[in-house]
């Protein structure tokens, strides 16, 4: 078995590279590539489950691809195949499989036809590295395509205000589960000194095999960080309210992301790691007091829904949280059971919400009953509860002021990097940077500890500079570059890095900087203003500039398989697991750098088109 | 302060005059989409809504040219249009502007100019502050039937409600106090909130227009339910008033909660005061471009259909047909999606006659299904029917679909459903995707007649009443009704043994806009009762004395049988056939095998319009693809409903029987030798307007933006309340026709073509002046066939002149299939390539 496992994501990667060589008009073409891919992996995926249950349901492990390795880090393309595998690659595969074929006549000749199914097979890669995942490292991989689909998909009709502004707040919100990921497994390289993997979690006895204390802060750290993941990607408390709100794509993207696959990959991560945090006393009764508290609010918020698609939401938010209090219960059976049925049952839901107008309807026509006419006003608990589920529960706006406000906030305090003189400092401080590293200047130890923390906190300020601008995106584009060398610096300056990995990150970062600079150059020379206080809809004019930065920004913020993102993840080993201030300070870094590059693109390339020439479609639709 | 300036009751007048009045979606009633301007000329109209509203009115001017570069555009038809409007001798300057000319086309629209200096003074998104929780309170309150949880207090108007909640709750809707108190202040009213927002009272108007056409969909809606609450089952008690009550709140809260209590009216930071929305509109050498090509567009197609006539006409003059004995004759609607139907009918079988009448068959009543809690209205939408007829006597049970109960938004139902729906819902999937089959919850057009059901149709004690509605017709009200169907289409004499009268329906799966498939005449319904109910009518002996005394003599053997032709599955099905004579009997089973071979090329017909199917293929299986398509979930094009509509036909069958028209024809049968002084044919061009020109003009407007007019494509549309759809969870409601819809639509003015004197028409269109609006303002184009003289007459200005066609020859097809089969299917749809796909005119 373990001979065709690099085939479960390389079918789908496959896939997606031969989709990319039609063009839209090509439906027939585009789709049977769709199709055969999904079929295809739907055939290798139940044989799969078949050779599995054939050798007594034994784990699979395949380690089979070494990316990279670097001082003890080793990057390791690592494959497992379990029984929690089984059950999600059998749902993942079916669910995809029939959403392919219904969205082949679905989305007969649709402007985004092409991008669409591009965008579905993207998303089917990262799955299926999600899924089939051995380690930290792979599994991120996947999460990380996942939530880029995820913010294409949610994207999809561009030219609108609303897609695009709901498909950067679910990204934003993705990001902070990423992070949290990246610091779990920050963490766990430091507890275990080795980059672990699931199959070695497996084992009876792994506290001793690595000598790890069960009550170790560290360890608590990680599963708490898990639990961050987790409750971002199931939409649960906190963070429920992205999930309605990503309800913009065509209805087979909704019902594929939203309701089938995407939202239950929290309750994935929480049962791939359960080995980790069954160990730490109490987290279960976490993860269940999560849970209830979930299941408790959004169905609620649930019932006063009026709309369908959100209603759908929040009964599936519901549900999710009733799976993390199976999960922290121990019933893992019952979790997994409980996520195929569902899964399936909103992705029919959804698929079939256009028809409930003239179902419900009809039911109406035969079946209303007048309400009695009552003068007593609703109890003050009814009303409460309505007003709050109405609001959902203030979720949005907490999130809004206590969350993203504080950097908005502090990145508008640095818009004086604007300025010429701390541009040169800038640069300065990078000459410094690298005479330092090349050892032409010799620093004394005591301040040369507080070096990386230095670099990593200006590399912070240029990036939420960027994010804070409201002006010239190619000086934005310019502070988030200058970011990334300063955070290369940091990090070279904290560790000995070897310099063929340093120009292998340079020459990509360059290189997306140059282009990217010069995509936008163009761009704001058509009509001289691509200021970021507005949506200006290039993506209409100039749709080739738009993929091309697009890419740029991928290659830039670390999108798996750039260099960039090898380096982002070695970074983050690379930091001590005592040296707090740099691990936040490169994390939060992280958080925005991708927001900061993206919101450049969707401000300049997407939303609706300014020229009002053609239609444009109404703000508020 | 000189409030006086500002009149609340006329602006809440005029904003609901131009807010879109679309009702709910479980009627689909079309209508012309810029009706707030329907007293000024087309062309000024849409310009001047083009201006203030941002919209597109006419196709790009790039596309114009695309369409004169492959040759959809003819160029002596833009000659002659460019003759007429600027001279002979300018042709050439203009036909240069027209071809090559650039121009700025960027079009800044007047609505929302004033209400954005609040984002240039404060940086503040009041729509995205607002709107969010502005549209989920009234959503929520609006609801037919989604929320599990309904609106705590119901029974009061919708500001009320409001009021009480608040006072009833331990948390406020609002996030700051000042707006909380004005919410419950005695003296609330939308003067006192904009003396607060707004300030001087100069600026109440525009503010109010952009602040409510920031939201469109939903004032629209609101508006509607305002004027007509009957358009919701479970009535809502709401006002456009009310709306903007709360919207300015929420204005000042949010405005509190980011500034403070200490922000100024937004007229204290207006200096140059913005133009008024509705100044006056001046041509631009841009807009007299686009009327050319608009105008070329729409003659292009006109010049050869009206050749045809001409030609067919003459033709007819001189080689008459020999009367034969008919097999059947049968009354389809005039719906242009008929067209093709009756060609094939004819053409199955030769010696059968097709008429064309409006399909509520002149029968207008309410209609109340058993067990039904409500009236169904069945005539077109402006008719006040005071008949009620009931159907009695059903036996077989309504189903139901378990899938759409809201129990498993329930955390344990929900848990319980995951396991028994889930694994269920599978299986469904799988049978959805490979062997799709009607079901309850698709809609299905056959369901409006159940089995066994008879209907009260005469009434015999007219105390009998319901709710200050007659239940049935006497014999009395039968006969003249009877009477009025048989005249205006001119059946008097030579009657075959079975008459069908065949309504029309269209079933369709997954589609919130399924209403707008159906028959326009029976309020956006399918008309199969009105048929079921005629037939009966017609058949009733006292009926037939009467009709008798009248002049028009049915023989005793000739029967009336009801049926319905669903347009989407291209089924038919026939309404107590047990009725017929043991010979009718028989011929009735020859006739429903031509129906049956008329439907399949009917199918094949359509079936060269959707990609999915191979038109190829054999014609049974072409059939059952176009039924499949009927009830696929995955399907959002079922049919492709009224697009390409272009012209409305009143004559009689033999002038239009030669001519392929490519479903694009209404057609009303009218003879004018019964009627010469033209007394039905005003009766019969009056609906012509509103019910063809609507649809027409719905059409029009949805396909030139689809984004602004239309309802965007379907795709991501999210099911509000029952009544409307929206995109996304915080998104306005959008009215208009979705790009589906739409896509192969050439967007260009309905032509009406009438057989008879350009006089007598005249005259007839005079008889109201709602009706002659349409045509003095060019909503509709008027052409008259002098049906002695066979000379064409088009209607300009208030005469008409006329009219000589640039086409002298048509081409003709051998045969059918061929052309059929090897039409090319459109590139992309996009509009030069999508229209493409309509075929020319043709002689057979």
């Amino acid at each position: 078995m373990q001979s065709f496992m690099p085939l479960y994501v390389f079918i789908p990667v496959f896939g997606f590279i031969v989709s990319l060589f039609f063009n839209r008009t090509q439906e027939k073409a585009i789709t049977n590539v769709a199709l055969g891919t999904v079929g295809l992996h739907l055939l290798l995926v139940l044989f799969g489950v078949f050779t599995w249950l054939a050798d007594d349901m034994a784990t699979q492990n395949l380690k089979y691809w070494q990316l990279f390795e670097h001082d003890g880090f080793r990057f390791i393309l690592d494959f497992y195949f379990d029984y929690l595998t089984a059950v999600f690659a059998t749902v993942g595969a079916i669910v995809t499989f029939l959403v392919v074929l219904f969205s082949k006549f679905y989305m007969h000749r649709d402007e985004g036809f092409k991008r669409y199914f591009n965008s579905l097979l993207l998303f089917y890669i990262g799955f299926s590295f999600a899924i089939f995942a051995g380690n930290f490292e792979t599994l991120f991989i996947g999460w990380e395509i996942f939530g880029f689909t995820s913010f294409l998909l949610i994207g999809f009709y561009r030219d609108r205000y609303l897609p695009v502004k709901n498909a950067f707040k679910v990204l934003s919100v993705y990001r902070l589960g990423d992070v949290s990921l990246i610091l779990a497994m920050w963490m766990a390289h430091h507890v275990f000194h080795t980059n672990i993997t699931f199959t070695e979690l497996a084992q009876a006895n792994w506290l001793e095999l690595f000598h790890v204390s069960v009550n170790s802060g560290s360890l608590l750290f990680i599963v708490l960080m898990i639990l961050i993941a987790v409750a971002v990607k199931s939409a649960q408390f906190p963070f429920s309210s992205w999930l309605p709100r990503a309800m913009e794509g065509p209805t087979t993207s909704s019902a594929i992301f939203y309701g089938a696959l995407s939202a239950h990959l929290g309750v994935f991560l929480l049962l791939r790691t359960s080995a980790l945090w069954q160990v730490v006393p109490g987290f279960d009764f976490a993860i269940i007091a999560l849970g209830a508290l979930t299941a408790m609010l959004s169905s609620i918020t649930a019932k006063v829904q009026s709309t369908i698609k959100t209603q759908i939401a929040y009964g599936a938010i519901a549900q999710m949280g009733l799976m993390l209090i199976e999960i922290g219960l121990g019933w893992h059976t019952l979790a997994i059971a409980h996520f195929a049925g569902h899964a399936f049952l909103r992705a029919y839901q959804l698929l079939v919400s256009p028809s409930t107008l003239g179902y419900m309807i009809h039911n109406q026509f035969f079946e209303y009953e007048a309400k009695p006419i009552t003068n007593h006003t609703p109890s003050r608990l009814r009303s409460t509860l309505y007003i709050l589920s109405l609001k959902e529960w203030n979720l949005d706006t907490y999130q809004l002021k206590y969350l993203w406000q504080p950097f908005k906030w502090l990145g508008k305090q640095m818009l004086w990097l604007e300025s010429l003189p701390s541009q040169l400092f800038l640069v300065a401080m990078i000459v410094l940077g690298v005479m330092i590293e090349l050892e032409y200047v010799f620093v004394l130890s005591d301040i040369s500890q507080y070096m990386p923390v230095l670099y990593a906190a200006l590399s912070l300020f240029c990036i939420l500079a960027a994010l804070a601008s409201r002006d010239n995106p190619m000086r934005a584009w310019w502070k988030i570059v200058i970011s990334q060398l300063l955070i290369v610096i940091g990090v070279s300056l904290n560790v000995h890095v070897e310099s063929a990995h340093v120009w292998i990150y340079l020459s990509t970062t360059i290189s997306a900087a140059v282009l990217g600079m010069f995509c936008l150059h163009n761009t704001y020379h058509i009509d001289k203003d691509i200021n970021l206080n507005q949506y200006h809809g290039y993506v209409q004019e100039r749709p080739d500039l738009a993929i091309i930065f697009l890419i740029c920004c991928m290659a830039l913020v670390g999108f798996p398989f750039t260099p960039t993102f090898i380096a982002i993840d070695l970074m983050f080993t690379q930091i001590h697991d005592h040296q707090y201030a740099l691990v936040a300070l490169t994390a939060i870094g992280f958080i925005f750098l991708e927001l900061a590059a993206l919101r450049i693109y969707t401000r300049v390339y997407l939303g609706q088109h300014k020229k009002h020439m053609h239609p444009i479609a109404y703000r508020s639709s | 302060m000189q409030t006086s300036i500002f009149n609340e009751q006329h602006v809440l007048h005029e904003l609901k005059h131009y807010l879109p009045s679309q009702s709910p979606l479980k009627d689909f009633i079309h209508h012309n989409s810029l009706h707030a301007l329907q007293h000024l000329k087309f062309y000024e109209a849409i310009f001047k809504a083009s201006k203030i509203f941002g919209f597109q009115a006419t196709t790009p001017l790039s596309d114009f040219r695309k369409m004169y570069a492959n040759g959809r555009i003819r160029d002596d038809v833009l000659q002659r249009v460019i003759a007429e409007r600027h001279d002979e001798i300018n042709v050439d300057l203009w036909r240069e502007k027209a071809l090559r000319q650039v121009y700025d086309e960027h079009n800044a629209q007047r609505i929302g100019i004033l209400r954005n200096y609040w984002k240039a003074q404060y940086q503040i998104d009041l729509d995205t502050a607002v709107q969010p929780l502005l549209f989920r309170l009234l959503s929520n309150y609006l609801d037919q039937g989604i929320s599990v949880m309904p609106f705590p207090i119901g029974n009061v108007g919708f500001l009320e409600a409001i009021q009480q909640l608040e006072n009833a709750s331990f948390v406020s809707i609002f996030k700051t106090p000042r707006a909380r108190q004005l919410l419950q202040s005695t003296d609330l009213s939308i003067v006192k909130l904009l003396k607060i927002v707004v300030g001087n009272p100069a600026y109440f108007e525009q503010y109010l227009f952009d602040q409510q056409f920031s939201h469109r969909g939903w004032s629209g809606m609101v508006a509607t339910v305002e004027a007509q609450p009957d358009v919701m089952l479970d009535r809502k008690n709401i006002t456009l008033n009310d709306l903007i009550i709360l919207d300015l709140l929420l204005e000042i809260d949010s405005l509190d909660a980011a500034l403070g209590e200490v922000w100024q009216p937004l007229s204290q930071h207006v200096q140059v005061p913005p133009v008024d929305l509705f100044a006056s509109v001046s041509n631009t050498e841009l807009t007299e471009v686009l009327m050319i090509w608009q105008d070329a567009f729409e003659w292009s197609y006109y010049d050869d259909v009206l050749a045809g006539i001409k030609i067919c006409s003459q033709d007819l003059a001189k080689n008459s047909p020999a009367p034969t004995t008919k097999t059947f004759q049968a009354l389809f609607c005039i719906d242009e999606r008929e067209c093709s139907m009756r060609r094939h009918v004819e053409c199955v079988d030769t010696q059968a006659e097709t008429f064309g009448t409006p399909g509520f068959f002149s029968a207008e009543f309410f209609f109340l299904p058993q067990n039904g809690k409500f009236y169904e209205k069945l005539c077109p939408a402006p008719v006040t029917p005071k008949y009620l007829i009931k159907e009695l006597n059903v036996t077989v049970p309504r189903k139901h679909d378990h899938f759409y109960t809201p129990k498993t938004h329930h955390v344990f139902a929900g848990f319980f459903a995951s396991f028994v729906f889930g694994f269920w819902a599978f299986v469904r999937l799988l049978q959805h995707m490979f062997s799709p089959k009607m079901a309850p919850a698709i809609s299905n057009a056959f369901s409006v007649v159940q089995p066994g059901g008879i209907f009260t149709v005469e009434n015999i004690d007219p105390q009998l009443r319901e709710n200050d509605l007659q239940i049935g017709f006497t014999v009395n009200e039968m006969a003249a009704r009877v009477l009025s169907l048989l005249s205006s289409i001119g059946l008097k004499k030579d009657f075959a043994p079975i008459v069908y009268l065949i309504a029309h329906g269209s079933s369709s799966a997954n589609n919130p806009h399924h209403g707008a498939h159906d028959c326009g005449a029976c309020s956006g319904r399918p008309g199969a009762v009105n048929a079921r109910v005629v037939a009966t009518m017609a058949n009733h002996q006292g009926v037939r004395d009467l009709l008798k005394k009248a002049g028009i003599e049915i023989p005793a053997n000739t029967q009336f049988v009801g049926a319905l032709h669903d347009t989407a599955a291209d089924e038919i099905g026939f309404y107590d056939t047990e009725h017929l004579s043991v010979d009718n009997t028989k011929l009735h089973v020859e006739n429903v095998h031509t129906f049956e071979r008329a439907l399949d090329l009917n199918a094949k017909e359509r079936s060269r319009r959707f990609a999915s199917i191979d038109t190829k293929a054999h014609i049974s299986k072409v059939r059952q693809a176009i039924k499949d398509r009927s009830v696929s979930l995955f399907e959002p094009r079922p049919e492709l409903g009224h697009g390409t509509n272009a012209l409305c036909i009143v004559g009689k069958r033999a002038l239009t029987k030669n001519l392929f028209l490519d479903r694009r024809a209404f057609m009303n049968s009218y003879d004018y030798k019964t009627d010469l002084e033209g007394k039905f044919l005003a009766n019969i061009i009056k609906p012509l307007g509103p019910v063809c020109g609507g649809i027409n003009l719905e059409y029009y407007f949805s396909r030139v933006d689809n984004y602004k007019l239309g309802a965007g494509t379907k795709l991501p549309h999210n099911v509000v309340g029952l009544f409307g759809v929206a995109n996304s969870s915080d998104g306005d409601l959008r009215p208009g026709l979705p790009w589906q819809m739409v896509e192969v639509h050439d967007p260009i003015r309905l032509l009406i073509i009438v057989e008879h004197f350009p006089e007598v028409v005249l005259s007839a269109i005079k008889t109201t002046p709602d009706m002659y609006e349409w045509f003095i303002n060019e909503w509709v184009h008027l052409a008259v066939l002098n049906p002695v003289t066979h000379e064409l007459y088009y209607f300009k200005q208030g005469a008409f002149a006329p009219y000589q066609a640039i086409t002298t020859h048509l081409p003709s097809f051998n045969d059918l299939h061929q052309l059929i089969e090897n039409a090319l299917p459109m590139r992309t749809n996009q509009l030069p390539e999508a229209t493409q796909e309509n075929l020319p005119v043709y002689l057979s």
